[in-house]
């Protein structure tokens, strides 16, 4: 059968689906949504068509993004638009299904909103929403709408076309489509990915190899994740394009363990390619072969880089080595090999199949197209985005996030995981791209992008990275192996409040000599959160060294709460939630916490009734408590 | 335990870079690299102990003491650090009465902290098994492992 036989069937069979005269059902189920609960889910929605003897059609989709309102359900009955439900339950299920499936109301009060055409009463639009309007959706854009298990979805959606229009090209041609885009790797360096296929083309060498990063170790970022999870044939038809230009005839995809659905999707879909001849022997008849083989990773943060990452996959040490030769010359079993990220391959199929000139008309001047980020932590939404390049930092964290978690004030923006930088609130008005970012003391990196508020101590996040870095550095040159430990001594050192003054130009000639010194990119980037930090919050920096105070009340060293004598009503509750019984009191006596025994975990704080609000937390100074309970004086209950 | 892996590395392919998925499914199949299985590996691939320890011990995701029997990850990526993910941690400690890397006395509790499990937005995350559970607090964590010391 031709591809152009199987595009055929593939779009009739889409379009029977969405004309079907069943009711159609979408539960978001990647990771993250069977994290929230879709599992119990559409258990509880299956159960339930059952009892009302309603026949529908079920659909699994990846993620569309909106990690916030997870678990999400989209329900299309026949004739009516798309209508998406955030935050479901069990019990809302139940109710949806009555009220919509059975009675016919669709329930504005509960949706999000509608997806694709159509209008209901009351129910927004979900692309006009202010999370999703900003963003433009290229690289997603089938992730949360089709089965990604299903490759006719993916067909009838575009998929494949791409390689069907790059097999009628010659290699170079296809490397011209791509250098046209002007797109640039987006595992975090930035360069340009025609470039670098085009030194691994004209190696000399018959045997070649091509590569997918899919080792998303920076903590805090999921995207790629996502990306496989809610469409790995965009990713895998990348390949095959890219193979081709290369003149390669196998490929690896090294993935982390930790994402066992990823693993098990992109294993079905190279099943359903070769069933339909689109990899292995003569793909698409153009007498090209190529196939691919599934390396799981097995933890370790240095293997995303280039050359560890090929020790990984030929079984050895994941430490990487002095480049030249780079991998475009002298790669894996010592052949020419490009590598790419999953978000790089999952562009190639897009830009030849709209063409390179329409993908650079997205983004900025010198970083063209778009990027995905994981918007994470203190922000109002969470999710994955994908905006243009350029965009300024806070059109993403106000615009699509919503802003800060509970209305507090901002203080920084992480991007690029341990090799990145904390930016402060003056840079909000900087655009995302390569060269903003890095001028800034940062990277763009894979696309981590952790929002911190006021109680987020930069000290405290200098140390984790370089905990994290020093544990994940292979030990291979000494700037990075001794460098990191020696940064982290300081940083514990003055979280712990025993800073010595001289510890913060240390931290900087430290960090300067690991940074020109190191091997790999572990070891170069790895000061950068304590670079920025530096630059951006010495303030900080010198709060907790000079007056061993801790100004976001983060550091346990130095912070301690207080039971305040005059709101306390000697409930018992925090006396019971104590873990380590720290706090003594009793009925209408005033608690007291013991500040020996106490461990600094803020249980208390947390289950006193906000009525009370007995409790407080501080640092540097000293709050005046009895010493043993006494009698409650005030007159609250 | 020699059939057992030799069976297994013929899945994997008898050569010196397969090593690592022969580790990984090795693991899978008894919960940790013993020594003995290690000694396996080695003579079937004809590399030293030494080389095959070597490789092992360099990758987070191996373990050479036995396992307890449910695996409970806190994680401390940074998504889940910001929200307090070693709140988490400790308290599980407390929980269990044991750090970190450790096993409860009966091999019922195995406790790892782990760098991020890509579900940030629902931080901070905890990981029984391989159940994710997502916004976690010190009291739904100790409901969690509650649930699992019954079963």
């Amino acid at each position: 059968m031709s591809f152009e036989d199987i595009r055929r069937e593939a779009e009739a069979e889409w379009r029977a689906l969405q004309s079907s005269p069943k009711p159609r059902i979408f539960l978001g189920a990647g990771t993250c949504g069977r994290a929230a609960g879709a599992d119990e889910i559409g258990k509880t929605i299956r159960k339930e068509l059952s009892r009302h003897g309603i026949e529908a059609i079920i659909t699994e989709v990846g993620c569309i993004g909106l990690c916030y309102a997870e678990p999400l359900v989209d329900i299309k009955k026949p004739g009516k638009p798309r209508i998406c439900y955030g935050d479901m339950t069990p019990e809302k299920a139940v109710q949806l299904i009555e009220d919509y499936l059975v009675k016919d109301n669709p329930r504005a009060d509960m949706a999000l909103g509608i997806i694709g055409e159509g209008s209901v009463d009351g129910i927004p639009s979900l692309f006009e929403l202010p999370v999703l309007k900003p963003q433009v959706r290229i690289v997603l854009r089938r992730c949360g709408f089709i089965d990604a298990e299903d490759i006719n979805q993916y067909i009838a959606n575009g998929g494949y076309s791409g390689l069907s229009r790059a097999l009628k090209m010659t290699p170079e041609q296809v490397i011209q489509e791509v250098r046209k885009s002007g797109l640039r790797g987006r595992g975090g360096a930035g360069f340009p990915t025609a470039q670098k296929w085009d030194f691994c083309r004209k190696a000399p060498g018959d045997e070649k190899y091509i590569i997918c990063n899919a080792d998303e170790g920076d903590p805090g970022a999921f995207m790629n994740r996502s990306l496989l999870e809610g469409d790995p044939h965009s990713v895998l038809e990348g390949m095959v394009i890219g193979a081709y230009a290369i003149g390669a005839d196998h490929g690896y995809i090294y993935c982390r363990a930790e994402y066992p659905l990823a693993l098990e999707r992109l294993r079905k879909a190279i099943a359903r390619m070769e069933q339909y001849g689109l990899i292995g022997k003569n793909i698409m008849g153009s007498g090209f072969d190529f196939q691919v083989t599934i390396k799981e990773g097995a933890g370790a943060f240095v293997c995303g880089e280039e050359t560890s990452l090929m020790a990984s996959i030929e079984g050895r040490r994941g430490m990487p080595r002095s480049r030249p030769p780079f991998p475009a010359i002298s790669g894996l079993w010592g052949k020419p090999t490009n590598i790419n990220n999953v978000e790089t391959w999952a562009d190639v199929a897009t830009i030849l199949r709209e063409g390179g000139e329409w993908y650079g008309k997205h983004g900025s001047e010198q970083s063209k197209g778009t990027k995905t980020f994981s918007l994470v932590g203190k922000v109002e939404r969470t999710g994955l985005i994908e905006v243009p390049l350029g965009m300024k930092l806070r059109d993403i964290i106000y615009g699509v996030g919503g802003g800060v978690l509970g209305g507090k004030a901002f203080k920084a923006v992480q991007t690029g995981g341990p090799s990145g930088g904390c930016l402060p609130a003056s840079m909000l008005d900087s655009p995302i791209d390569y060269e903003s970012l890095t001028a800034a003391g940062s990277i763009m990196g894979s696309g981590g992008m952790i929002v911190m508020d006021e109680n987020t101590c930069v000290v405290d996040i200098a140390r984790y990275f370089l905990n994290f870095t020093q544990a994940e550095s292979c030990g291979k040159c000494v700037p990075c192996r001794v460098g990191t430990r020696q940064m982290l001594q300081i940083l514990e050192r003055i979280t712990r409040g025993q800073g010595m003054p001289e510890d913060i130009g240390d931290l900087s000639r430290i960090a300067a000599t690991v940074k020109q010194g190191s091997l790999c990119g572990l070891g170069q980037t790895a000061p950068n959160p304590v670079l920025t930090t530096l630059r951006y919050f010495l303030s900080e920096y010198e709060a907790h060294v000079l007056e061993k105070r801790c100004p976001a009340l983060v550091c346990k060293d130095l912070i301690a709460f207080y039971v305040l004598p005059d709101k306390c009503s000697g409930c018992g509750i925090c006396l019971r939630a104590c873990p380590v019984e720290a706090i003594a009191g009793g009925k209408r006596m005033v608690h007291v916490i013991d500040q020996q025994k106490c461990v600094r975990c803020g249980t208390c704080l947390d289950v006193c009734p906000a009525k009370f609000a007995a409790v407080t937390k501080v640092s540097g100074e000293k709050v005046e408590v009895p010493g043993e309970p006494v009698p409650v004086t005030s007159k609250k209950a | 335990m020699r059939e057992e892996i030799e069976r297994i590395a013929a899945e994997c392919g008898v050569e010196r870079g397969a090593l690592i998925p022969i580790l990984q499914k090795v693991q899978e199949r008894y919960g940790y690299l013993s020594p003995g299985a290690i000694s396996e590996v080695s003579r079937l691939l004809r590399v030293s102990d030494n080389e095959v320890f070597g490789v092992a011990s360099f990758y987070a995701q191996f373990r050479f003491t036995r396992p307890g029997k449910h695996s409970v990850k806190v994680c401390l990526g940074t998504a889940c650090h910001v929200r307090g993910g070693a709140t988490i941690l400790d308290n599980v400690e407390r929980d269990l009465h044991i750090r970190e890397g450790g096993v409860t006395e009966d091999y019922q509790f195995g406790l790892e902290r782990v760098a991020c499990f890509g579900s940030c937005a629902l931080a901070p995350v905890m990981v029984v098994n391989k159940d994710v559970y997502g916004r976690m607090t010190v009291s739904k964590a100790k409901d969690i492992i509650g649930k699992y010391r019954k079963a």
